[in-house]
């Protein structure tokens, strides 16, 4: 290309410098032409029809979809376009559910906004809203579909940006909907929670998923002490909710917020990213040392990842660090060592933890993170979440006076802060390891790998050790990295794997509208605060080194591994239903209990154990309220015979084992109904 | 096979197939098209050949050229689509030129016996000339067959289009051969261009020149697609020649393989064509045996083979775009253009797509040369083109004629003119014409002596699409009809883009104000704004098109619409909700038997003298009418 080359816009020559698309080069002169379907991260899909212009010699056409060439005659804004664009709304608008006083996306609707800048006052079709049921089945975000334009955004982000495709078109014409497959809840499909279709739907059509209802419940009740963390990414686009720039750092009005709302402690998740740190140190630096050929080790921080490797990669779960991600690692730590410290009971104290992540929402549900009946943490909000609580308490977060975090969970390093961007952690664990093998802090700059700025990579020499590190954002790139893992040619001694675009200051339940500079700017925020900070190493925190002293004792102890870190399984197959074997049919009340009996457990007995399984529930006259099935292979051999009981699995499976989880099932529910009859009293 | 053997093979089987044809004594061929199979060509084909058992002369079902000098008495065969199915099964008797109509399994015992052994006429199952009131013997005589000419239909409906062997002796792959052997690529896209052959699909696009771009565009794998998606309604141009003379196809894409450089090629046709699927199948699996597809034809480099794929029955994926996403088993919906598939199409490789009937056309040109292929059609559109002729019309069936023809030929002359009320001919009846499928145009009879090609129809806001003609007469209600259309396109939007699945939504749901008596004159103006953006909006062709049974009805019969808004009328009486029974005063004698019948009673009037209906309380149920007699309720 010339350097000379132009088009003409609206009569004023723009230069062309290499831009995709007439679209580009139309918003680059400074004109906002209105689109639902374009976004630069995502493949040109040409079908709002909103972008038209009038290019001279070839008449109307989609701006996003024509390539720009030398001396382009542009025309942005004719009688006919005003009326293209105008009559594409009202056509949009007709079908769409406008309940938009009561849509969780009111005030940052791109239908609604766009409809009231280009001067729709009127519908002049009939208005038949598509009366579709709301899809709560996914813990992280819900569907409405009838508030579905049918852009595919979503489509497009699942499938090009995290390879997951758990949602897609069906039907056809105007009875064309946006559905996971087989028009399944989101919750039922391969869904990895990342929330990334919700932060690129224009309208309510997919939201993060709103606890606020329940977290003001608790925090009104007198016989409960809430408790809080907040991690990195929340206190750079807070901010943004009421008024400030990305990136500003707001972390003091947070804790002065919150506490005003009712929160009796306020921590923050940088102390339990600074355990994380010296855990996943712990895990690699033994591998480097040892030497030979690499064995990469991935991190375990992101949810949303972690969901899609028991989904696809269960070939690779040796690769993966076995640490809990900070959420829970906070929470195993608020449960079982500031909650003593405090004498608090764990049945009074509740803790919320406010993450930029929709994953973190289905993480806190994991049954391994919940011991007799408690979850460690027990409800998550988001970003967006807690910036309503706060406006509808009425603050005004700018005039709040800043406070501290609360001690000793509230105390974190730079290192910490570092997790809530893309990069973050595997320089946090450098950090740790640089120090523990005596040097001073490296300074790290990544690069990218072939031109993509989703996989950066960076060797950091100390000594005769060289650390190789490979930051991965997005799950399709995570499969590039995945490969060469499975082909033996990644070099990386650490692979970051961060679902979201730019890590965790991209997260889903960040505020919208989430752009690329609006994610760099919070990123930036970050590394501030970590300049700024006086402890930079995990391994400075005092008050993590207090709780190794008076708990752990050392990192990768025994403590440590019961509290610190957890297990990965397959899940291929968790939704399949099987054959039942015995029960009351189609009663949904009944536990089901599903054994495993493909090649690999049948080998282990799992044939045995159904017929045992079965005669003991008889035995104990359990007949109408246990629901025994027998699956396919749930891919799980390894620790086979496997059987899921509720939502809890057993490995290994004996016929003990399976029936004093049965009982213990059976207890609680037992105790839940007596609870719910006597209240009801 | 070897390039020298490959000559000898087809030359001996050419100069064979004289020998056997020579020798057949008689052949009795039934059509097994679509329609014919449906209406029992097959059981038809079964009693004859066990008639002729029975009459004691054993009928041989497929040519045999095992031994050419063997004298064949009688020969039965199947052959493709015939064109003539509204008068099907048809079974033809060679060399007497004799075609029967309507033939049932019964009429086959007087058949053999008759016409077969002592070569006496059954007139009964000739043809009935309605207009010159005589029967016809055969094609020669009957105006719908005389006044067409057949090019790529010639050999549908003669060869058994399951015999490789047939199709060679025709002449068949004489034409691949020389493209492959003795043709540069280049030469190959010029010789198609000098032709002046355009996509028969639709489009009109040059063959060549899609050819050329495919040649040029850079790819080591190129692909060919022979779009077979035939979606319009009443149209099955591309299915009888699939049908009919599947080989054709297969050599057409050979030649257009060669001249882009292309490696492989599919055939998409669509799932509801079952005959056409086999037919093709069988085609490409004969035309491997053969050795003309598969690595080095004709002893050359070339190397080409064909898969077949089915569709699963979405219009839209007749477009190009959304075509390949099927075949690459996604969602078929189309992409924006440019990139053009030439450049970035299957599988992200140059690609070129091609229609059934102008991949037909290819061999044809190749074998007869550019001269014979442009002696007949016009000089912006050489050639044939078929057509599907349907609605109220005589003859309805398949048919083939030059561009250029003017549609009073073919409602006329093959056609046989226009059927009013209760099938008689009309010659007042003719109202309109809707050609080119549901996204065509309804043409009048000021269009009826204009010249048909590509450009003439384009210049009239038409288009010749895949070749559907549906006669309507004066008892069609042009707004009905414009609704019928939008019903179409809004079930078959992919519903990708906003103005395509929304736009025909709305206009449908106008429409149908219009023709239940909601329509006010702001119905109308919004559906104009609607159909404006819709065309001008659009993704793909079949949305930029969906407005065109609208915008041309609007253009011609205005005064339809204005009738069932402003008046609340539909002037032919079809829009049930805007036409009331009324009772002939001077039919009714006073019976009173339609006042039982109504459920409102708003029949009123005193016995023995002629009623009258009370339109404020009638619900249009119409049951009153049945009960009449005298028909005197109208």
């Amino acid at each position: 290309m010339n350097t000379t080359d132009h088009i003409i816009i609206d009569q004023i020559p723009v230069p062309l410098s290499g831009e995709r698309n007439l679209l580009e080069v139309i918003r680059k002169a400074g004109i906002d032409i209105p689109t639902f379907c374009y976004h630069s991260e995502l493949s040109i899909y040409g079908a709002c029809r909103l972008c038209m212009v009038d290019v001279e010699g070839r008449g109307i056409v989609a701006s996003c979809s024509t390539i720009p060439s030398n001396g382009m005659v542009v025309t942005t804004m004719t009688e006919e376009i005003r009326e293209i664009r105008k009559v594409n709304l009202e056509m949009l608008l007709a079908s769409h559910d406008t309940d938009c006083p009561s849509c969780p996306k009111n005030e940052t609707c791109k239908l609604r906004s766009l409809a009231s800048r280009l001067g729709v006052n009127e519908i002049r079709y009939k208005q038949v809203p598509p009366k579709l049921p709301a899809d709560t089945s996914s813990p992280a975000v819900l569907r409405d579909p009838g508030k579905c334009i049918k852009c595919g955004d979503c489509v497009r982000f699942c499938e090009e940006v995290q390879d997951i495709g758990a949602i897609g078109f069906c039907g056809r014409g105007s009875h064309s909907l946006v559905a996971p497959p087989f028009e399944k809840g989101l919750g039922n499909v391969e869904c990895v929670n990342c929330g990334g279709c919700a932060t690129v739907c224009p309208t309510g059509a997919i939201t993060p998923k709103d606890e606020t209802a329940s977290v003001w419940k608790l925090l009104r009740d007198p016989k409960k002490t809430v408790i809080a963390q907040i991690a990195p990414a929340v206190r750079v686009a807070l901010g943004e909710m009421f008024g400030m720039e990305p990136g500003e750092i707001v972390t003091g009005k947070i804790v002065a917020a919150m506490k005003r709302l009712g929160f009796k402690y306020v921590f923050d998740t940088a102390f339990a990213a600074d355990l994380t740190v010296i855990e996943e140190a712990t895990e690699v630096l033994p591998i480097i040392k040892r030497g030979g050929p690499v064995f990469p080790l991935i991190t375990s921080c992101c949810p949303a990842w972690i969901k899609k490797a028991e989904y696809f990669d269960s070939d690779l779960h040796d690769h993966i660090s076995s640490c809990r991600s900070p959420q829970q690692m906070f929470g195993s730590v608020a449960r079982s060592y500031f909650a003593k410290k405090m004498g608090v009971d764990n049945k009074n104290m509740a803790v919320i933890s406010v993450m930029p992540c929709t994953a973190k929402k289905f993480e806190s549900q994991r049954p391994e993170f919940t011991a007799n009946g408690i979850a460690d943490v027990d409800l998550v909000l988001t970003t967006q979440e807690l910036g309503r609580m706060i406006k509808e308490a009425g603050l005004s977060l700018s005039q709040l006076e800043p406070s501290s975090f609360d001690l000793p969970l509230g105390f974190g390093t730079g290192a910490g802060m570092l997790f809530g961007a893309s990069g973050g952690v595997s320089e946090a664990v450098v950090r740790y390891i640089a120090g523990q093998l005596g040097y001073e802090t490296p300074a790290i700059a990544f690069t990218e790998v072939n031109g993509n700025p989703g996989i950066r990579e960076t060797t950091v020499t100390l000594g005769d050790t060289a650390v190789k590190v490979g930051v991965v954002q997005g799950l399709k790139n995570a499969n590039i990295v995945l490969d060469q893992i499975r082909k033996n040619t990644c070099s990386y001694n650490i692979v970051e794997i961060m679902a979201c675009p730019g890590g965790c200051v991209g997260g889903a339940g960040q505020p919208v509208p989430l752009v690329n500079d609006v994610r760099a700017k919070r990123g930036k925020g970050l590394r501030q605060l970590d300049a700024v900070l006086p402890a930079r190493k995990a391994q400075d925190n005092p008050f993590v080194a207090e709780s190794y002293a008076r708990l752990f004792k050392e990192p990768g102890s025994k403590v440590a591994r019961s509290l610190l870190h957890t297990t990965f399984f397959s899940r291929k197959r968790e939704e399949e239903d099987g054959i039942e074997l015995s029960g009351k049919q189609g009663a949904s009340d009944a536990l089901r209990v599903r054994v495993c009996v493909g090649t690999g457990c049948y080998l282990r007995g799992a044939h045995g154990l159904l017929q045992s399984i079965l005669s003991k529930i008889e035995e104990k006259g359990m007949v109408d309220r246990v629901n025994v099935q027998a699956t396919f292979c749930m891919e799980t051999c390894e620790v086979g015979p496997s059987v899921a009981i509720g939502d809890r699995w057993v490995r290994k499976a004996t016929v003990e084992k399976v029936m004093e989880t049965i009982d213990d099932i059976m207890k609680d529910r037992l105790a839940d109904e007596k609870r719910a009859s006597l209240s009801n009293r | 096979m070897q390039h020298d053997t490959v000559i000898e093979f087809s030359q001996k089987l050419r100069d064979d197939y004289k020998k056997v044809m020579d020798n057949v004594a008689r052949r009795i061929t039934v059509c097994a098209g679509t329609g014919c199979v449906a209406n029992g060509a097959l059981a038809v084909l079964e009693a004859l050949v066990a008639s002729c058992e029975k009459n004691g002369t054993a009928a041989q079902v497929s040519l045999s050229f095992e031994n050419p000098d063997a004298a064949t008495p009688l020969l039965v065969s199947k052959s493709g689509c015939q064109g003539f199915c509204q008068m099907g099964p048809l079974v033809t008797i060679h060399p007497d030129g004799i075609l029967y109509t309507k033939v049932k399994p019964e009429d086959a015992e007087e058949i053999v016996s008759k016409t077969v052994c002592k070569s006496v006429v059954v007139e009964r199952l000739l043809y009935r000339d309605q207009a010159a009131a005589r029967m016809c013997l055969g094609t020669s005589q009957i105006p719908f067959y005389s006044q067409q000419n057949r090019k790529v239909l010639a050999s549908c409906g003669v060869v058994d289009p399951e015999n490789i062997k047939e199709y060679i002796a025709g002449g068949g792959y004489a034409a691949a051969h020389t493209a492959v052997c003795s043709m540069e690529s280049a030469d190959i896209c010029r010789y198609a261009l000098d032709a002046g052959l355009r996509g028969r699909g639709g489009g009109g696009f040059l063959a060549g020149k899609k050819w050329e771009l495919t040649r040029l565009a850079k790819g080591d794998k190129k692909f060919i697609i022979c779009n077979g998606d035939e979606g319009d309604p009443g149209a099955f141009m591309d299915r009888s020649v699939m049908e009919g003379n599947p080989h054709s196809v297969v050599e057409g894409m050979m030649i257009a393989a060669k001249a882009v450089g292309a490696q492989r090629g599919v055939v998409y046709v669509r799932l509801e064509y079952p005959f056409a699927v086999a037919r093709m199948k069988t085609a490409v699996a004969e035309a491997r045996k053969a050795g003309l597809l598969g690595k080095n034809i004709f002893g050359t480099e070339f190397s080409f083979d064909i898969d077949i794929m089915e569709g699963a029955g979405a219009f839209v994926c007749g477009e190009e775009t959304a075509m390949i996403a099927s075949i690459e088993g996604k969602r078929g919906m189309p992409e924006p253009k440019p990139p053009y598939p030439a450049e970035n199409g299957l599988f992200g490789c140059p690609t070129v797509i091609n229609n059934v009937e102008t991949l037909a056309s290819v061999p044809l040109i190749f074998r007869d040369g550019v001269e014979r292929f442009r002696s007949v059609g016009t000089k912006l559109s050489p050639g044939t083109k078929t057509f599907a002729l349907t609605g109220h019309v005589v003859n309805t069936g398949l048919i083939e004629v030059p561009f250029g023809s003017t549609l009073r030929q073919i409602i006329f002359d093959i056609g046989g003119g226009v059927t009013g009320p209760g099938g008689v001919i009309d010659p007042n009846g003719f109202k309109a014409v809707q050609i080119g499928g549901p996204s065509g145009a309804c043409l009048t009879e000021k269009h009826l002596d204009l010249p048909l090609d590509f450009d003439s129809l384009k210049s009239i806001g038409a288009m010749v699409g895949s070749g559907g003609l549906v006669v309507m007469n004066k008892s069609t209600c042009m707004v009905g009809i414009a609704r019928y259309f939008m019903q179409f396109t809004q079930n078959e939007s992919c519903g990708k883009c906003v103005t395509c699945r929304e736009g025909t939504k709305q206009m449908l749901s106008l429409l149908t104000d219009i023709v239940e008596g909601r329509g006010t004159p702001g119905t109308l103006e919004l559906l104009k704004t609607t159909a404006r953006v819709v065309a001008k909006a659009s993704l793909c062709g079949l949305g930029k098109s969906a407005p065109n049974p609208v915008l041309s009805t609007l253009r011609d019969f205005a005064d339809e619409y204005e009738a069932h808004i402003v008046q609340k009328r539909c002037p032919t009486g079809e829009c049930r909700a805007l036409s009331r029974p009324t009772i002939v005063q001077s039919k009714c004698i006073g019976c009173a038997l339609c006042t039982k019948s109504c459920p409102v009673g708003a029949i009123v009037g005193q016995r023995k003298t002629p009623h009258s209906i009370d339109a404020a309380l009638c619900i249009n149920c119409r049951a009153c009418l049945s009960t009449c007699k005298l028909h005197a309720i109208v």
